[in-house]
């Protein structure tokens, strides 16, 4: 069971609530768990990733484990705490500053 | 008895007002979409119960919402996933997909170089008149797209590029399709503006598309006055009952075509200033227009600190300011291009918003103001409903 938390706004337009739990089968990478992430709920597409690139959105960043894995390759496999639920893969709209 | 909707999108969400005829007392509901911009919302000529809205954000980017119960419940047009679901099995999801048709092109840079087509957001939803499913989307990067299955998927029409897309360069507050006029005559016809790109029509249902600019002259923004694109549009507009006859909102200059853009002439006459975003008609008197006149493009608000409509009902050139109600002191908001709007009730309402928060109407063509509410996020639009 892989853990995810979306950012305030990703969880309104998806109205869940708390953390999102997928299953994900094969290797998790970051491209598998936000594929799973998608399928579960379609309305979430092109607002983490583009449309037809899947490139992530300049302003979306991935933590896991305490690292930033915003610019790791998609195929990257996420760190075991992950893959075995201990920890939550975060999905963080970045800080604008100001 | 009727009652009237108005639906307002702010830099923090969208928020809809109702009233009764009288269009005294007024309910506000919202923020929808909490702290996204919502930059247009607009109902359904066909079925008013139906309403768009585009929800934006430079994080998450586009989304659009529908509304089938007039803006009591929203969901993102086919979002659900047995709706979703492509032969492979896999979430087509494409309610917010807009992706430019075939070779995506480039267009004028600030640095005088070609830049590629770069979708950011949706400016304006124009439903169909005759149909609830159909509606159209001004986008920028400037471009018009179209949906006909309740904004589940959307097409561009990727005609109005070739309209000498290569020449328009985006000005500071970037390149976008804000205005689309549909003809109630014509189902054909259709009339786009673009900032810092011009005035187009369309007489084929948007297939091919020409520049409608002549009489158009923007002395310090091009370097041709002249020019055939390139003109900062701010806002045109139309009576449903005589459609070639257009009124148009210029960075500088208010201006009027009385034969469906071939030919524009300049009706500023006695306005304080004619750089102003808004134009819009009367209801019933198609010669009677609306402006906000803005003291500069360097500014950015009204003259003097004080907020005047100003009225024509000569369809230009003999203007009357209207201030009863309105702040005649220390006034120093906006108010943006999609944010005015009127209602089609026996005593026509005039209806805009600010870049304070305000929305102020008027239940009587414009002679007195009374602010439905002032404490919104900045209004990026306004649009109403007058439902019988």
């Amino acid at each position: 069971m892989i853990r995810v938390v979306l950012p305030f706004h990703l969880r309104n337009l998806a109205r869940v609530d708390g953390e999102v739990q997928l299953e994900i089968e094969g290797p998790v990478t970051l491209r598998a768990v936000l594929d799973a992430l998608e399928a579960r709920y379609p309305t979430l597409r092109g607002t983490i990733r583009e449309h037809g690139t899947l490139k992530r959105r300049p302003f979306v960043r991935f933590f896991a484990c305490k690292e930033d894995w915003s610019h790791e390759p998609p195929e990257a496999q996420l760190p075991d705490a992950i893959a075995k639920g201990e920890e939550p893969l975060l999905v963080v709209g970045a800080m604008a500053g100001g | 008895m009727s009652k009237i909707r108005v639906l307002v999108g702010t830099k923090k969400g969208a928020f809809i007002l109702t009233s009764d005829g009288k269009r005294k007392e007024w309910k506000v509901s919202g923020p929808h979409f909490a702290g996204w911009e919502i930059y247009h919302v607009k109902g359904s000529p066909a079925d008013p119960n139906r309403i768009y809205a585009s929800q934006t954000s430079g994080w998450f980017g586009q989304i659009i919402q529908r509304s089938d119960d007039g803006g009591k419940t929203w969901n993102t047009p086919g979002s659900s996933p047995a709706e979703l679901k492509s032969p492979e099995g896999m979430p087509k999801g494409e309610s917010n997909k807009f992706v430019y048709a075939g070779e995506v092109g480039t267009h004028k840079w600030y640095d005088g170089t070609q830049h590629p087509w770069e979708f950011k957001r949706v400016w304006h939803i124009e439903p169909s008149l005759t149909d609830p499913d159909t509606a159209y989307a001004g986008v920028e990067d400037a471009a018009i797209f179209k949906t006909v299955d309740g904004g589940k998927t959307w097409q561009e029409l990727s005609g109005l590029r070739k309209a000498k897309g290569n020449l328009w360069q985006p000005g500071a507050g970037g390149m976008a399709v804000h205005t689309i006029l549909l003809d109630p005559k014509n189902e054909k016809r259709i009339y786009v503006a673009i900032s810092a790109g011009g005035c187009f029509r369309t007489d084929d249902g948007g297939k091919t598309w020409k520049p409608i600019t002549k009489g158009l002259k923007s002395l310090y923004e091009l370097p041709d006055p002249d020019a055939e694109v390139g003109h900062c549009v701010h806002r045109i507009a139309m009576h449903p009952l005589r459609p070639d006859v257009l009124f148009m909102q210029k960075h500088w200059d208010v201006l009027r075509s009385d034969n469906a853009g071939e030919q524009w002439r300049e009706v500023s006459g006695n306005l304080p200033t004619d750089f102003g975003f808004p134009i819009d008609v009367h209801a019933h008197e198609p010669e009677t227009i609306f402006v906000v006149p803005i003291k500069s493009d360097s500014e950015h608000f009204p003259p003097d600190g004080k907020l005047r409509v100003y009225r024509s009902k000569t369809g230009g050139n003999e203007w009357e300011p209207l201030t009863k109600g309105l702040p005649q002191r220390d006034c120093y908001v906006n108010v943006l291009r999609d944010a005015m709007a009127v209602d089609s009730l026996e005593q026509c309402g005039v209806y805009f918003g600010t870049t304070g928060g305000q929305v102020y109407v008027s239940a009587d063509g414009g002679g007195s103001w009374n602010p439905a509410v002032r404490d919104l996020p900045a209004v990026l639009s306004v649009e109403v409903q007058t439902l019988r």
